[in-house]
């Protein structure tokens, strides 16, 4: 154990000048954050504004950038994450519920435990290749947005159960054994009690799952997501195209108009996801204001 | 319920045999030890060589940039959060970092092309259109606020009468910042780190729009290069026909790729297990 003083010991107004230069220097660590953050978006408000019309929103991708629009990565997203939600949400659920209210400590839940973690830190497009050889090939699905929608709950799956258990842990014990002591089953004990009081951190966290989900693109291009795509999805196994892939098909091309494209896509994105968090801080703070316990 | 459980070691479970299942079909063709060891990954061309380090070469020029951005910058606002920050200047730069965290990695490969690399030109002359140092920027920041959130978790855990009893053998704040509590939240924000290297390592979209898709074994920042995701994407943007030995290459580098990230998560559990101090 190194001693609390360092080397400069004794020579009190030199230690506080040390202090002060520190606070300044940590201060500006985490004010750089803030910076890049303000340059990220000023850049793209920069770039994109020019090109965000209506007629961005409702026209299909053309060669010609003064004609080319969103629509079909938008509605393709839609699809994409309807689905999505369909599929993790009563899973991700499910395990949470399962892992955090039935299950004893043995090496199989630990087991279980150790690989969610594991699978929280697998990179995405990883997940990709598996929709490729699962959902594409074997199941023959196609390049849909169904196979889009099952690969992204696998990838989403480990961040909605991790979210879920936090709320159910938060929920606490003297709740359940109230109701238990009225005579409740373990189930009756969980739907009527421990589901509602945890709802609003479970509803938090799918959100911003979901909302992972919308921005990720390295999966979906790996099951084959057109970039080229001029029609809307009407069913689950339509072929489809999503913003971000929208994007990355824009900022990839040498053409500096694309880039404009590119960057009105994003505040479109951006528009959705801050949407989003806002739902979910605002789910947030209205249930910090009538907690119960 | 147990069966949702179930479904996430199904998910590994299917990952590593369908990862296993191409990647040996691959090495009944290629030898492993010229995929390992060999310096040359021409896969796409005649006559192929499939030597995967200059690849790992690429990803790791990335990941040591990201992390030279990240961990001084990420610690440090840790440090700040935990310990210097009041409660209301946290409740406004806490959310700040979630946004900065919550931002899509094709955003901040749109960020490296149109904005990193031109000021990395005007700084230096020499850097191609498509370099490593643009892509490990913009990666630095995208794991940023990960370990800082990680950072700041970690040092909040060290219990106040740590703090306390340094104050009272007169320590400053800076020196119980550093001495003290650092000390004390040493695995957690070590773990923080690997974990966040483990993320850099698997980032995929960044790199591939900022950092270029010639593989190379350099070590020069400014030049193109390739990591293992962008060549991934690379392969799966063409019409590459299935089964084919292009097609497995993909497999065989996905493999690789997930070994190491399993691994570094895997160091970090056990980092967290191992180092952890217990307070009552």
């Amino acid at each position: 154990m190194t001693s609390p003083v360092g080397p400069s010991s004794g020579n009190l107004p030199a230690r506080r000048r040390m202090g002060a230069v520190l606070h300044v220097i940590f201060l500006a660590a985490t004010l750089a954050g803030v910076v890049l953050l303000a340059i990220l978006l000023a850049d793209v408000l920069e770039h994109g504004i020019p090109w965000l019309r209506w007629s961005f929103l409702t026209s299909f991708p053309s060669r010609f950038p003064q004609q080319a629009g969103i629509k079909a990565a938008l509605w393709g997203t839609i699809w994409l994450i309807g689905l999505t939600a369909l599929f993790s949400i009563p899973v991700g659920l499910g395990a949470a519920i399962y892992l955090e209210e039935y299950a004893r400590r043995n090496w199989f839940n630990t087991l279980i435990e150790i690989n969610i973690a594991n699978l929280a830190g697998t990179p995405s497009i990883v997940y990709g290749m598996l929709g490729l050889s699962l959902f594409v090939r074997w199941m023959a699905l196609g390049r849909s947005v169904l196979a889009g929608a099952l690969t992204m709950s696998l990838l989403i799956l480990p961040v909605t159960i991790i979210a879920s258990r936090e709320s159910l842990r938060a929920v606490p014990d003297s709740l359940r054994q109230a109701a238990f002591a009225l005579g409740a089953t373990r189930w009756q004990t969980i739907r009527a009690h421990v589901l509602p009081a945890a709802l609003p951190g479970i509803l938090t966290g799918l959100i911003l799952a979901l909302s992972r989900a919308i921005g990720e693109t390295a999966p979906l291009i790996m099951i084959g997501a057109l970039t080229y795509v001029a029609f809307t999805p009407s069913g689950p196994m339509d072929a489809f195209t999503a913003l971000p892939i929208q994007i990355f098909n824009w900022a990839s091309r040498p053409q500096r108009e694309f880039y404009g494209l590119a960057a009105a896509g994003i505040l479109v994105l951006l528009g959705v996801l801050l949407t989003m968090n806002a739902a979910a801080i605002w789910i947030r703070y209205r249930s910090q204001r009538n907690v119960r316990w | 319920m147990f069966l949702c459980a179930l479904l996430s070691v199904v998910t590994t479970a299917e990952i590593i045999w369908v990862l296993a299942r191409e990647t040996w079909s691959f090495f009944r063709q290629v030898p492993v030890f010229s995929f390992l060891f060999g310096t040359r990954w021409t896969p796409l061309f005649q006559p192929p060589s499939f030597g995967v380090l200059p690849l790992v070469c690429g990803t790791a020029l990335v990941v040591v940039g990201a992390a030279l951005v990240a961990i001084p910058l990420g610690l440090g606002s840790g440090i700040f959060l935990s310990e210097y920050a009041s409660d209301r200047l946290r409740g406004i730069l806490k959310p700040v970092l979630e946004v900065l965290a919550g931002i899509p990695t094709v955003v901040y490969g749109y960020f490296a092309l149109t904005f990193v690399t031109p000021l990395l030109v005007r700084l230096f002359p020499a850097t191609q259109v498509f370099n490593a140092a643009s892509g490990a920027v913009v990666v630095g920041v995208m794991i940023l606020p990960m370990i800082a959130s990680l950072c700041d978790d970690a040092l909040r855990a060290v219990p106040q009468s740590l703090r306390h009893a340094g104050y009272a053998l007169g320590a400053t704040r800076f020196e119980v910042a550093t001495h003290v509590v650092l000390p004390g939240a040493l695995s957690g924000v070590l773990a923080s780190f690997v974990l966040a290297l483990s993320r850099a390592i698997g980032e995929t979209m960044a790199v591939t729009l900022a950092a270029g898709a010639t593989p190379k074994l350099t070590l020069n920042p400014l030049e193109s290069i390739q990591t293992m995701t962008a060549y991934i994407v690379q392969v799966s943007l063409g019409d590459t026909p299935a089964g084919g030995i292009p097609y497995l290459t993909i497999y065989a580098v996905g493999m690789l790729l997930f070994v190491i990230t399993m691994g570094l998560n895997l160091l970090a559990n056990r980092i967290l297990r191992r180092f952890h101090e217990v307070y009552e």
